[in-house]
């Protein structure tokens, strides 16, 4: 390919192709060359920067390892005008099928309705480029898209030249309509084939100015919208794959057991429905016609079980593991200080969609079907699990029903995979709710230690030391860091300490200011959970300025806008304090509380009302935990530039309830080497009940030309806003994660068998 | 094996299959309708929840055997016809706060929006917030508050 390097010409200036075909398809590297520029280069010998966020954070990291790898990336003109667009990204919700039609629909003047997004296939040939994660997305394709999308426009320009007998240069385009100043237009459509080429070259096009953006930075709403309340939306297992019947795995009552033995396998293949029982590397796999009756076969199996990889251990012995892990902080300084360690208990990544897949494996092929946050890996770790070449491996990227971390890995793609090359018939997996709340991937258990000295009104210094179980980070990332780690002045440090460091930024003046990791126990399934270390981190952070705050006489808004470094951090800031009253009188038992966090380029602040008084805490919600209301956020971000405002607002209401939940009522216990929680009803993820009445988000103006990242950002914030509110309202400063974590308010589901049965009453109340 | 036959969105059905099977499996893996969603199997989560004679009922907790033949099911798929439009008002109400973001739970939410502004008016009242604080169906997304804005304008246009 001639030009890869890819260069800026000029500040909007920027290289891609166009590809031969029948019609146009125009094209661009997946990179960002500016930021290739930008990149720092690491001086030799320099010391570790205890504020290395602010030469390469992982927002730069992730971009700078797709540079020497990526391929490219297709805008294709049709005959019936319309633009489509195969994004090697995952769309689980996050919106961004949406903010790339705005950016092909902005810089062709085609209207967005007729930009169709859709999710590419894994290809390896992407490398590194193909990972939806540590909210990058929008930041990393944000100028290769457009700049595939500009040449389109351009040559589309230059073939209506023709037609119209004008020059390009009279010529203007509105809603993908050419047209001369005589009033004689032509339609994207007519083009399409005349602006093809047969021969691939390379073209240079400028890209619009900000200033004439009129998508871009515009409320939109998703281009999935209608599909999604019609039904029409089809997430994997509402795909039809011929004679891929509903399939489901009996699982061990301990975590990652294994199958010692099954006894009655014979006579579960002969239940109603049933086609095919074996044993598989996670337990026994059934296939029936419907999922019902796999619940049942499930059931009746009877399975003796091998040990798991977390035998007899508990939410009391993995705590004791951590304290023994974490790293010491050395005697009590003879100067003022405060101490403090917070403990954050396993939660949940389940997203409403279960784990799930489909796969047709044959002697000689397979396809499978799965929302998958890392394709490239999963086809890889498929091709081998199988047998396979990994060409003869076609792995197809679905529309996920969430994510949260959950579907950067593919267990369930992997597991149907086996199963169907062992059946020798096409599967669709599901995951019963049990098995993805007790055997799917978690949030580690974790410690923070914080310990900040301070003399007068200087913060001295300001050391944490987080301690958690092993997160796993092998799903891809893992690679990308391992690429570049050598490279950034981090000197010798592994996977995760490097991630940690470049995703936790200490952006207040705190003196000297440390950091560190420390992981123990690879006995869990464990995975990042929107996101990896901030919301635990920035929590336990956030209570000790409050802490400080409180011994300095400062008030917690005033002490935070003293003591942040930066003009954009003050602003969101500012913004919530003004717009929610901060200050204000409020009765005993309710409180505000402030709380502030930067990650991926952008800054947010929340505030929060709490209401702890004893009728809201114990109001009767059946099934359910009531406890404090939270009763208003006001939530301010700035994500440098926001592509579909709308959209982060969106984002950061999600990270809002996230927040809420991740503070008062969601965790998983650990009882005897097994999660207790097997349902919705378990697991106290935010409901309408605990909704705050009173929400307001303030996206604020752009300052910057460049999107950093937003789909996680406002977890930490908010879960650290609530924690303050909730501590100032009750007077105790909480240490212990979610603050219910002791009281267990549910009859726990058995084990064996692992899932429940479905109940029959559901028709009582309907007639 | 049994045969059961009853309505779905206006057609009459019949399904060859065992007298206990929760009607969801019929609904998705029989006859393929898949706008109700699975989430949990026990009528926990409600992303499954659909109409049985105008009333949101949850599949997932409905043995088959228990229809008869004149019972009338209604899922998402169905829903803007009972109002003999492309769109259910409910519907363009949610398009117009933007509520959905992955989608997985928002037909259930719809329908059991819809059910609960039926039972209101139905009981002479207006909406209130335990209302719709009563609202069990999960969204992982956290989409709650658009979703309470969207009842509350699409109660309007009902």
């Amino acid at each position: 390919m001639p030009g890869s390097d890819g260069a800026a010409i000029g500040r909007r200036r920027f290289l891609g192709f166009v590809i031969a075909a029948p019609t146009l398809v125009a094209a661009a590297e997946l990179t960002r060359p500016e930021s290739a520029a930008a990149t720092p280069t690491p001086v030799a010998g320099q010391v570790p920067s205890p504020e290395i966020t602010k030469i390469v954070d992982l927002t730069d990291m992730m971009t700078a390892a797709t540079l020497p790898t990526a391929g490219l990336i297709r805008v294709e003109v049709h005959e019936d005008g319309t633009v489509s667009f195969a994004l090697p990204r995952a769309e689980v919700g996050q919106g961004i099928t949406t903010s790339t039609a705005m950016l092909i629909a902005e810089e062709m003047d085609v209207p967005l309705d007729r930009v169709r997004v859709t999710l590419a296939d894994a290809r390896p040939e992407l490398v590194f480029n193909q990972i939806t994660g540590a909210s990058n997305t929008t930041h990393s394709t944000y100028t290769p898209i457009r700049t595939a999308a500009a040449i389109a426009r351009l040559r589309l320009l230059e073939a209506a030249a023709t037609v119209l007998g004008s020059a390009a240069s009279e010529l203007t385009v509105r809603a993908g309509v050419i047209a001369d100043r005589a009033g004689n237009s032509v339609p994207f459509g007519d083009l399409a084939a005349k602006a093809a080429t047969d021969r691939t070259e390379q073209v240079s096009v400028e890209l619009k100015e900000a200033k004439d953006f009129s998508v871009i930075g515009t409320p939109r709403n998703r281009i999935d919208a209608v599909a999604a309340v019609t039904g029409r939306k089809k997430f994997t297992m509402d795909l039809d794959v011929p004679d891929a019947k509903s399939t489901m795995v009996c699982r061990a009552p301990t975590i990652n057991g294994t199958v010692e033995s099954a006894a009655n396998l014979a006579e579960v293949r002969g239940m109603p429905g049933v086609t095919d029982v074996a044993v598989v590397s996670t337990g026994v796999a059934v296939r029936a016609e419907t999922f019902g009756q796999c619940v049942d076969a499930v059931r009746a199996l009877r399975v003796s079980w091998k040990p798991g990889t977390a035998e007899g251990k508990s939410d009391e012995s993995v705590l004791d593991e951590l304290r023994a892990a974490e790293l010491p902080l050395g005697p009590r300084p003879p100067v003022a200080n405060v101490d403090e360690r917070f403990t954050f208990y396993f939660r949940s990544n389940s997203a409403l969609e279960p784990n799930c897949a489909i796969a047709d494996v044959r002697a000689d092929r397979a396809e499978i079907w799965s929302g998958l946050k890392s394709p490239i890996v999963a086809k890889q770790e498929i091709a081998v699990k199988l047998g396979l070449p990994l060409t003869r491996v076609t792995v197809h990227v679905t529309d996920s029903g969430g994510s949260f971390g959950r579907r950067l890995f593919y267990d369930a793609a992997l597991e149907a995979a086996e199963i169907s090359q062992q059946f020798g018939k096409p599967v669709k997996l599901m995951w019963h709710r049990a098995d993805d709340s007790r055997q799917g991937r978690t949030h580690p258990m974790c410690i923070s230690r914080v310990r900040a000295t301070y003399a007068g009104n200087t913060v001295l210094t300001y050391r944490q030391r987080h301690t958690s179980v092993a997160t796993d980070l092998g799903h891809g990332f893992g690679e990308i860091v391992t690429a570049l780690a050598a490279r950034l002045p981090v000197g010798d440090i592994g996977f995760s300490e490097t991630f940690f460091q470049l995703s936790q930024e200490m952006s207040y003046k705190f003196g000297a200011s440390t950091r560190w990791l420390n992981e123990t126990d690879k006995g869990f399934n464990t995975g990042s959970m929107r996101n990896v270390y901030s919301p635990d981190a920035t929590c336990a952070r956030e209570l000790v300025v409050d802490q400080l705050a409180g011994k300095m006489n400062k008030d917690p808004y005033q002490f935070r806008r003293e003591f942040l470094r930066d003009d954009r951090a003050k602003a969101v800031l500012d913004k919530v304090a003004e717009v929610g009253s901060w200050g204000r009188q409020m009765p005993a038992n309710t409180a505000q509380g402030i709380a502030f966090h930067a990650e991926y380029k952008s800054v947010s602040a929340a505030l929060v009302e709490i209401d702890c008084r004893p009728e809201t805490v114990n109001r009767e919600i059946r099934d359910g935990v009531a406890g404090p209301r939270v009763t208003k956020v006001v939530f301010a971000v700035d994500v440098g530039l926001a592509v579909n405002p709308r959209g982060l607002e969106a984002q950061m209401m999600g990270c809002i309830c996230d927040g809420i939940a991740l503070t008062l009522t969601s965790s998983l216990h650990l009882r005897d080497g097994h999660f207790l929680e097997a349902s919705w009803d378990n697991y106290f993820y935010t409901r309408q009940w605990n909704t705050p009445p009173e929400l307001q988000i303030i996206v604020m103006p752009n300052t910057s030309e460049q999107p950093g990242g937003a789909g996680e950002l406002g977890v930490a914030p908010s879960m650290a806003a609530v924690a303050c509110a909730y501590g100032r309202a009750t007077g105790t400063m909480p240490t212990s994660f979610p603050i219910n974590h002791d009281t267990l308010s549910f009859e726990p589901k058995p084990t064996i068998p692992p899932v429940p049965e479905s109940p029959t009453d559901g028709i009582r109340r309907a007639r | 094996m049994p045969k059961h036959t009853f309505r779905v969105n206006g057609e009459q059905v019949t399904v060859d299959v065992a007298d206990d099977v929760r009607l969801l499996w019929v609904l998705r893996d029989l006859l393929g309708i898949t706008g109700p969603k699975y989430g949990c199997g026990i009528n926990v989560c409600k992303a499954c929840t659909s109409h049985l004679n105008g009333n949101a009922v949850n599949p997932c907790a409905i043995p088959v055997n228990d229809l008869e033949p004149t019972d009338e099911v209604t899922t998402i798929e169905g829903l803007a016809a009972t109002v003999d439009q492309d769109l259910h008002p409910m519907q363009r109400a949610w398009l117009e706060q933007d509520v959905a973001q992955c989608g997985y739970c928002q037909p259930g939410q719809i329908m059991a929006a819809v059910a609960l502004v039926r039972e209101v008016t139905a009981h002479g009242r207006e909406l209130t917030e335990a209302d719709l604080d009563g609202i069990r169906n999960i969204c992982r997304c956290g989409t709650y508050p658009r979703i309470r804005e969207a009842i509350k304008s699409g109660a309007k246009e009902m």
